[in-house]
């Protein structure tokens, strides 16, 4: 009974404060200067993690098909093809905000966590300011706007890695570029960005739960930070199952 | 002027305070003083809001802010401003952005305003040359400075302090008590502190509560402290043989 009682009494705590963040901010200015700051916190400085994981693994599905789904009966288009398909469905928005909820998930829980610790919210509460809201409505806000822009990069980064395995000859150009364009639906790279937005919401929304709920010192700080990677992990992928069936 | 009646707050079935009743005039420094575990924090957070007491009543110039609703208290705490032990500063931001957060947040100045009214604040704590800095970048006694500065920067009308010498040595402890009560004076506010300091008590106690075991043990003034006939504020305050010995020859 306890096993079950303890998450749901999480998710009301969740839900509570979800209400505390989505009121009417006391002073709009302040907030756009927060979500600014966070668009470039949390987005801006993770595109280099995102272009860089993107390209090797755009590479290695590209070397992996090539070499293994590859045989005289299958066009040589297929590798070009599944490459696209794996990037644009799953990997450019799924696995890439899996990753990012470990960058950017940590770095919420902890900075958020700390301000806990050393009195920083209370300071924030007896100056009469919506703690809830003004330090996490921006981040939310901030990653649902950057994540587009993230996905693009991971797509186009990932394509790159693919076109980069060109250079040793296991694969001509003309082919992959023909695979990479066979029967293209658009509405997977839309898939693809509505998925992030949901992630987007989880990976800030649950990190700065944990982060705002720590009660004790750096060690609880550090176990908040955790559990916000791996709740967040968790809730993406049962997410990413219920909005594959609903957007395929 | 606050004033709290029969204050009690429990925690599960641990009763922390037990029915206090004091008083805290404007334009004075009042401190509540007691052992660790004496339920002192608890009463302060209370008091601010930070805690919902269990029973009682905490009376701002008569307004009760146990009853009130969100938005009144949320008006009310604009009248408020706190020094943490920690001195709670943003460490994100520069000491002036500290400084002008909450005149960026609730008032309607323009920038330059705002900017000339934060740098009064700094130059009143005679920190005006560290506006740029972080405050990673200053020691314990200037953050508690810039805490003071930015707890006064919306000229509030109560000031809370808790433990604010925690951590600093004899002569800077000094400083900031002398920064506290000149300050309460200059701006007529209601002021309590949460202190252990001796030097404090001894210093700016205009009145004080004395706590033992989450009930009101003594209430008194500086003056009052050495003749006190209570042996509980005695052995809190005199505890150590050098300190019983002087009061022994004050006495």
């Amino acid at each position: 009974m306890k096993a079950l009682i303890s998450p749901l009494n999480t998710f009301g705590r969740y839900l509570l404060l979800m209400g505390k963040v989505f009121s009417r901010p006391e002073r709009f200015r302040m907030y756009w200067k927060q979500y600014i700051k966070e668009m470039g916190k949390l987005g801006i400085d993770s595109i280099g993690i995102v272009l860089m994981i993107s390209f090797f693994i755009g590479a290695v599905i590209c070397i992996q098909m090539k070499m293994n789904v590859s045989s005289p009966w299958m066009p040589r288009f297929s590798t070009g093809y599944t490459t696209r398909e794996i990037l644009l469905l799953e990997f450019s928005s799924s696995i890439m905000c899996l990753i990012l909820a470990g960058k950017v998930g940590s770095n919420i829980a902890s900075e958020i966590g700390t301000m806990r610790v050393t009195q920083q919210i209370d300071a924030l509460e007896i100056m009469g300011v919506n703690s809830a809201s003004f330090l996490i409505l921006p981040k939310i806000a901030g990653l649902v706007t950057m994540i587009p822009v993230l996905v693009t990069f991971s797509m186009m980064a990932g394509f790159g890695g693919a076109y980069a395995i060109c250079i040793s000859g296991i694969l001509t150009t003309e082919d992959l570029t023909y695979g990479l364009q066979h029967s293209f639906k658009a509405w997977f790279v839309w898939m693809g960005y509505i998925k992030s937005f949901f992630f987007a919401f989880i990976i800030a929304s649950v990190s700065a739960f944990y982060g705002y709920t720590v009660e004790g010192g750096s060690v609880e700080v550090g176990k908040a930070s955790t559990d916000s990677v791996v709740h967040c992990s968790m809730l993406i992928l049962f997410a990413d199952i219920f909005l594959t069936q609903i957007l395929s | 002027m606050i004033e709290i009646h029969t204050l009690h707050k429990t925690f599960a079935d641990r009763e922390v305070l037990k029915g206090i009743t004091a008083s805290f005039p404007a334009g004075q420094t009042n401190l509540i003083i007691g052992q660790s575990g004496s339920g002192k924090t608890v009463l302060m957070k209370c008091i601010v809001g930070l805690l919902n007491p269990t029973e009682g009543e905490i009376l701002y110039d008569g307004r009760d802010f146990v009853t009130m609703n969100k938005k009144e208290r949320a008006l009310l705490r604009r009248e408020m401003g706190m020094i943490f032990q920690s001195a709670a500063l943003f460490d994100s931001m520069s000491v002036l952005e500290n400084v002008m957060f909450p005149l960026d947040m609730f008032s309607s100045m323009t920038l330059r305003e705002r900017t000339k009214r934060a740098q009064q604040c700094l130059d009143r704590v005679n920190l005006i040359d560290a506006q740029s800095k972080f405050p990673d970048e200053l020691s314990g006694g200037m953050q508690k400075r810039v805490a003071i500065a930015r707890a006064i920067a919306l000229n509030p009308k109560y000031l809370f302090c808790d433990e604010p010498n925690s951590g600093l040595d004899p002569k800077t402890s000094l400083v900031i008590d002398a920064l506290i009560h000149d300050i309460t004076v200059e701006y007529q506010m209601t002021t309590i502190m949460n202190t252990h300091d001796m030097n404090s008590v001894m210093g700016i106690g205009d009145s004080i509560i004395f706590i033992k075991e989450g009930r009101q043990e003594w209430t008194g003034d500086k003056s009052q402290v050495a003749t006190a006939d209570n042996q509980a504020l005695t052995d809190f305050i005199f505890a150590s043989d050098l300190l019983k010995k002087a009061r022994q020859a004050f006495v």
